[in-house]
């Protein structure tokens, strides 16, 4: 297997606030991301999945915190914990948008309408790579072709509100890749997009992972997309990652009741005959603040049980790359011991 | 089955720009929509961003004035009405028949009314029920869409994104409406909530006896809930048919296109790379002639770029379809296997 790129150790994110009891946005997560593979993060609104990706690029609000926990990026010339690092210090600075970056979802508000996508392209290059203006161009028209904008020389000086959602995407994706990172981390790039623009974009990070190698965190709320494009899911509830593994195995056989649950809520593609009525999640997520001690799924899991609402149930391994937090799991190993 | 709405050649254009001076460029949002909708139905409208569903919900109940075509409405004593012709006055009737849920729940209630008030304005400016009775409407309907009325007198922010959708649903529904067009109802709500609108959708349905338009870009969705499927592109329907025919076998290029690009909650059924999929919808203001979707489409040949397919039936079935060569096409479906006896 190689070697880890990043890895997220027990992290736990807070946030404070002055009136108010902090509350604990993410809790002890730990997760792993391999060079020239897809993790995707999936989860409903809240969960905590965009929060965990803007910690490992610290780009966390001011009243959040890390309070335990580390990120071990993997520089080439050793591991460097980025839960310690300062958010504006050097050291960050130079590995956001050169060995980390990120693709936004929604392009029109993440891309200057100032600027031309050009000159916001060439941007980064001049700024991590230190090349001239016009080396930097030269850069930023190959890396527009290579992403698909057709007619990438005229294109960068075009503002982002000439282009489509589709074409605004790719640019922001070229603006990822302008250094070659390590590490690409998609908030929910396809969310706004069309169906078949989408598939258009899916498949172009596809390519793009075979060309460049980097590892990708990829962040969905679509399961038919994580079942596209990953290669292992976590599953993040309330800011517990409650099931991760391989996407076969845990498409396949679901252990934790919400992955179970999320999974009979998505409508399948059926004809009439066969229509099963869907079976949703009862309730609601509860807010943060009334997170369950325990199990945060407790509240709206229908095998909820004794220890649930009070322990919180430890990481168990179901399979060789497929683990889950339930009490479940435990609970009847424990019985057939007995 | 007894017919509840024709749309017949339907269109609507918008000018832009243009000056005292200067002539303004025309934009063809809808282009000679013809469909019908069925009493109990539910009929979904389909397409990309921009593609016109939107616009034709809206035409539909006079949301927006129609450039020309007609919308008759069939009542229930008989006879039927064109809804475009109408007046102000005139059509205010039909809006209690007719009603809307609208895509997202932060932007479509009054954050400064309380819920009851939210629910209960469509009866006060219908002028229906007052007093005890109003109260006992309101407070019916919103239990008939599972909010509690202990929550009647809070303001919509206190409530989360499915619940709002939910006293959306119930403003529409104290009407009593007969039909209900629901523009993206659940697009904006998380999977887990998005299932729970879709089942009360449906048991709603069967209560009241509803027939729905409900437009989404969401083919799994529309799958499920839809008995017929209207796919539109660029202001056109390329194809109308039950949903099962649909997805089986598509016989418009670009349903299969759609079909092709959604994707599936299961990684044994991995589409990888489709080098096929390709190109952008092009801007409405420069529509190409011919087939509308001859650009993108693999199929296309030269008559695709001159002359425009009419929406005909397809071998005699159920299935309308746009396309010249409709009839000859081996469209590739969505489901898993086919069933030989509707192939």
């Amino acid at each position: 297997m190689t070697k880890p790129l990043l890895t997220i150790n027990d992290m736990s994110i807070t946030f404070t606030s002055p009136d108010e009891a902090d509350i604990e946005a993410v809790r002890q997560v730990d997760l792993t991301l391999t060079p020239g593979k897809t993790l995707a993060l999936v989860g409903e609104s809240g969960c905590g999945k965009s929060v965990t990706a803007r910690a490992v690029l610290r780009l966390l609000d001011k009243n959040a915190k890390i309070p335990t926990g580390e990120i071990l990026f993997d520089t080439g010339s050793g591991a460097v914990d980025i839960a310690k690092l300062k958010s504006d210090s050097l050291a960050m600075r130079a590995l956001r948008g050169a060995e980390i970056s990120m693709i936004f979802q929604e392009p029109m508000s993440s891309l200057s309408p100032v600027h031309t996508i050009g000159d916001q392209v060439d941007e980064i290059i001049i700024l991590h790579d230190r090349l001239n203006k016009k080396q930097a161009r030269e850069r930023t028209v190959s890396l527009l072709d290579q992403v698909g904008v057709p007619g990438a020389r005229d294109r960068a000086n075009a503002y982002p509100f000439e282009l489509s959602g589709g074409l605004r995407q790719r640019a922001m994706i070229a603006m990822a890749l302008a250094c070659t990172p390590k590490l690409l981390i998609a908030d929910e790039p396809t969310t706004a997009l069309d169906v078949t623009t989408q598939a258009q974009i899916l498949d172009l990070l596809r390519q793009l992972q075979d060309d460049f190698g980097m590892a990708m965190l990829f962040i969905t709320h679509d399961l038919g997309v994580v079942a596209e494009i990953a290669d292992d899911i976590a599953v993040m509830y309330l800011g517990d990652v409650v099931e991760q593994g391989d996407v076969f195995d845990v498409f396949r056989a679901p252990k934790h009741p919400y992955t179970q649950a999320l999974m009979n809520s998505v409508p399948r593609l059926m004809r009439k005959a066969e229509r099963q009525r869907l079976t949703p999640i009862k309730g609601t997520v509860p807010s943060p603040k009334d997170r369950p001690v325990g199990c945060a799924f407790t509240s709206r899991c229908p095998h909820a049980f004794a220890p649930c609402p009070t322990v919180r149930p430890e990481r168990t391994q179901i399979g060789a790359d497929h683990v889950a937090r339930c009490h479940l799991l435990t609970h009847v190993r424990e019985e057939a011991m007995a | 089955m007894t017919t509840l709405l024709t749309v017949e050649n339907l269109s609507k254009v918008f000018h832009l720009g243009g000056s005292l001076f200067r002539e303004g460029r025309e934009l063809v949002a809808l282009n000679d929509i013809n469909l019908t909708v069925e009493k109990g139905e539910t009929l979904a409208i389909v397409g990309e961003s921009g593609c016109g569903k939107t616009t034709l919900g809206r035409c539909i109940i006079k949301a927006q004035p129609v450039s020309s075509g007609h919308v008759f409405y069939h009542r229930d004593e008989g006879g039927h009405v064109d809804l475009t012709t109408l007046g102000k006055r005139e059509i205010e009737p039909y809006r209690r028949d007719i009603r809307m849920i609208f895509q997202d729940p932060m932007s479509s209630l009054n954050p400064n009314m309380r819920v009851f008030d939210i629910v209960a304005e469509p009866l006060r400016v219908h002028r229906l029920l007052r007093g005890k009775e109003l109260e006992a409407r309101v407070y019916d309907t919103l239990g008939k869409v599972g909010i509690s009325p202990d929550a009647a007198g809070r303001y919509p922010h206190a409530f989360s994104g499915g619940q709002r959708q939910r006293i959306g649903i119930a403003r529409a529904l104290v009407l009593n409406p007969k039909l209900v067009i629901a523009d993206e109802a659940v697009s904006a709500l998380d999977v887990s909530i998005q299932a729970q609108v879709l089942n009360l959708l449906d048991d709603l349905k069967e209560e009241f006896g509803l027939t729905y338009i409900f437009i989404s870009h969401d083919l799994g969705v529309v799958n499920y809930i839809a008995d017929r499927v209207v796919v539109m592109y660029l202001g056109h329907v390329v194809e109308n048919a039950p949903t099962d025919l649909l997805f089986e076998r598509p016989r418009h290029p670009y349903t299969e296109m759609l079909l092709e690009a959604l994707p599936i909650a299961d990684p044994s059924r991995r589409k990888g790379r489709n080098k096929e999929l390709k190109g952008e919808i092009p801007y409405l203001g420069n529509r190409p002639k011919g087939c509308p979707f001859h650009t993108r489409c693999k199929y296309a040949q030269d008559i695709c770029r001159a002359e425009k397919p009419a929406l005909r039936p397809i071998n005699g079935t159920a299935q309308l379809a746009a396309c010249h060569f409709a009839e000859t096409l081996d469209l590739k479906g969505a489901y898993e296997a086919p069933i030989k006896a509707i192939a």
